[in-house]
């Protein structure tokens, strides 16, 4: 029987997983190698103690060379797992006159490269809380038919605020879309006239309504400055 | 000293991480049921096995070569340079594939069969340039060739992978195309005395196109028969 003395803590795993370039604590590595490589050695004869004790002192070991690899946290369990089975499988395939730890650094990058490949192919649900919120409404924003009620009011006043031929040739021409002819049968007034009017009033209007904001609704009330400024009606 | 290792070990079972503690069912399960293994012996000691039982094959086939035109062909340094550069191949190819089918041995062990490889194929091309350049060459069959590669190279392929699957390779698919490899420049070497011809372009093109299907076969096939012995 293998009897396994190794000093238990994180020093450990994390100095056996640095790799052999960069093994500072060789006279550590090296003992605790010769003690895994004898254990090996005694499972290969079917020692099933030695076994477990060379399972167990491989857990940190392994863990440590995986988290080295790259492996997520919550996936060095299931790695450790994999080289465990691996460990089982490929026993026959170490010779005891060859330091263990490389063959069992060999067994782990590979499985953790595995895992981490099987993770990226794994699809993986998106977490967005605030998606529902983000995501745009195709309706009318809110809002919308109070703007529009506004805009209407303010085109409303800017019309009343015409002088009294510029206003029927917009109320039948632009908004009631009647003819020449039916609007000069209703007004009373010429073809000419009702052109001149209307060319006039959209003058007059464009002037008013151009202004943003509040001055709209005061320009809409200076109907009286479209009067005095040479807008007469015909 | 019994009763120190117990006290040893258990103060190291009271030091464990918990994370180690979710290991134990599987530990016990596999220690449970530990047996004995008979340790594998070493890649280049299987590698010569294998290389033994292809040369019996080459040599239980000997009686139905031309001997005689065998010895006017290897006359030819380029058909010479062939045939050693196939068998330098298969011989390197069968230890790299050998060596990478162990756990922990380097890498670079793939590399080992490059310069037999350029060397076959460099001295193959020589003599195709030979066969383009004299006039009246009979055109070959090379028909017959390709069915003997592909023919010679599927039981070394199943003899080889056979006895890869019983190591460990962690990376099965470049073991099996380096085991294809073997086997199709073992399968060119046995050819050797059976080619009626020299190597002209379409005899080395089909040459190399059986060659390329040992490898790729071996690499996808083989790879999955050696996943699922590792």
């Amino acid at each position: 029987m293998v009897a396994l003395a190794l000093p238990a803590g994180p020093g450990l795993t994390a100095r056996s997983a640095a790799g052999p370039a960069r093994e500072s604590g060789v006279s550590l590595d090296a003992g605790l190698d010769g003690t895994l490589a004898a254990a090996m050695a005694a499972a290969q004869a079917g020692d099933g103690e030695a076994y477990r004790r060379l399972l167990r002192a491989c857990l940190p070991v392994v863990a440590g060379m995986a988290r080295a690899q790259g492996v997520r946290p919550d996936a060095v369990d299931d790695v450790v797992q994999d080289v465990l089975l691996t460990i089982h499988r490929a026993r026959a395939t170490y010779d005891p006159g060859r330091p263990f730890l490389p063959w069992l650094r060999a067994i782990t990058q590979r499985r953790a490269i595995d895992g981490m490949r099987r993770a990226g192919r794994r699809p993986r649900e998106v977490h967005d809380p605030i998606a529902y919120e983000a995501e745009a409404d195709g309706g009318p924003a809110p809002g919308a038919g109070l703007e529009a009620r506004d805009r209407a009011r303010v085109l409303a006043r800017a019309v009343a605020a015409l002088p009294e031929g510029q206003r029927q040739a917009v109320e039948h021409l632009a908004l009631g879309e009647r003819s020449l002819d039916e609007a000069a049968e209703l007004t009373g007034r010429s073809k000419g006239a009702l052109k001149v009017n209307l060319h006039r009033a959209l003058k007059a209007l464009r002037r008013t309504l151009g202004r943003d904001g509040p001055e709209a609704d005061r320009g809409a009330g200076d109907g009286a400055d479209a009067r005095g400024r040479g807008t007469h009606d015909v | 000293m019994r009763g120190d290792e117990e006290h040893t070990m258990s103060e190291r079972a009271r030091l464990r991480p918990d994370d180690d503690r979710v290991h134990d069912d599987l530990v016990e399960a596999l220690a449970g049921d530990l047996r004995p293994v008979r340790r594998l012996p070493s890649p280049g000691l299987r590698a010569l096995i294998w290389c033994a039982a292809a040369l019996g094959a080459g040599l239980a086939l000997m009686p139905f070569a031309d001997l005689e035109a065998l010895h006017l062909r290897m006359a030819v340094p380029d058909l010479r340079y062939a045939a050693l550069g196939a068998l330098l191949t298969a011989l390197t190819a069968t230890v790299a594939a050998f060596q990478t089918s162990v756990p922990g041995r380097s890498l670079r062990w793939t590399l080992l069969p490059v310069a037999p490889a350029a060397l076959w194929v460099s001295a193959s091309g020589l003599g195709c340039l030979r066969g383009v350049t004299v006039p009246g060459a009979a055109p070959p069959e090379a028909g017959g060739c390709f069915a003997f590669l592909l023919g010679v190279s599927l039981p070394l392929s199943l003899a080889l992978v056979w006895m890869l699957r019983r190591a460990c390779p962690l990376r099965p698919n470049l073991t099996a195309a380096l085991a294809g490899l073997a086997a199709a420049a073992a399968a060119a070497v046995l050819l050797v005395p059976f080619h009626p011809h020299d190597a002209t372009a379409a005899d080395l093109a089909l040459h190399g196109v059986a060659v390329l299907l040992v490898i790729g076969v071996n690499g996808l096939a083989g790879g999955r028969l050696l996943t699922r012995g590792s």
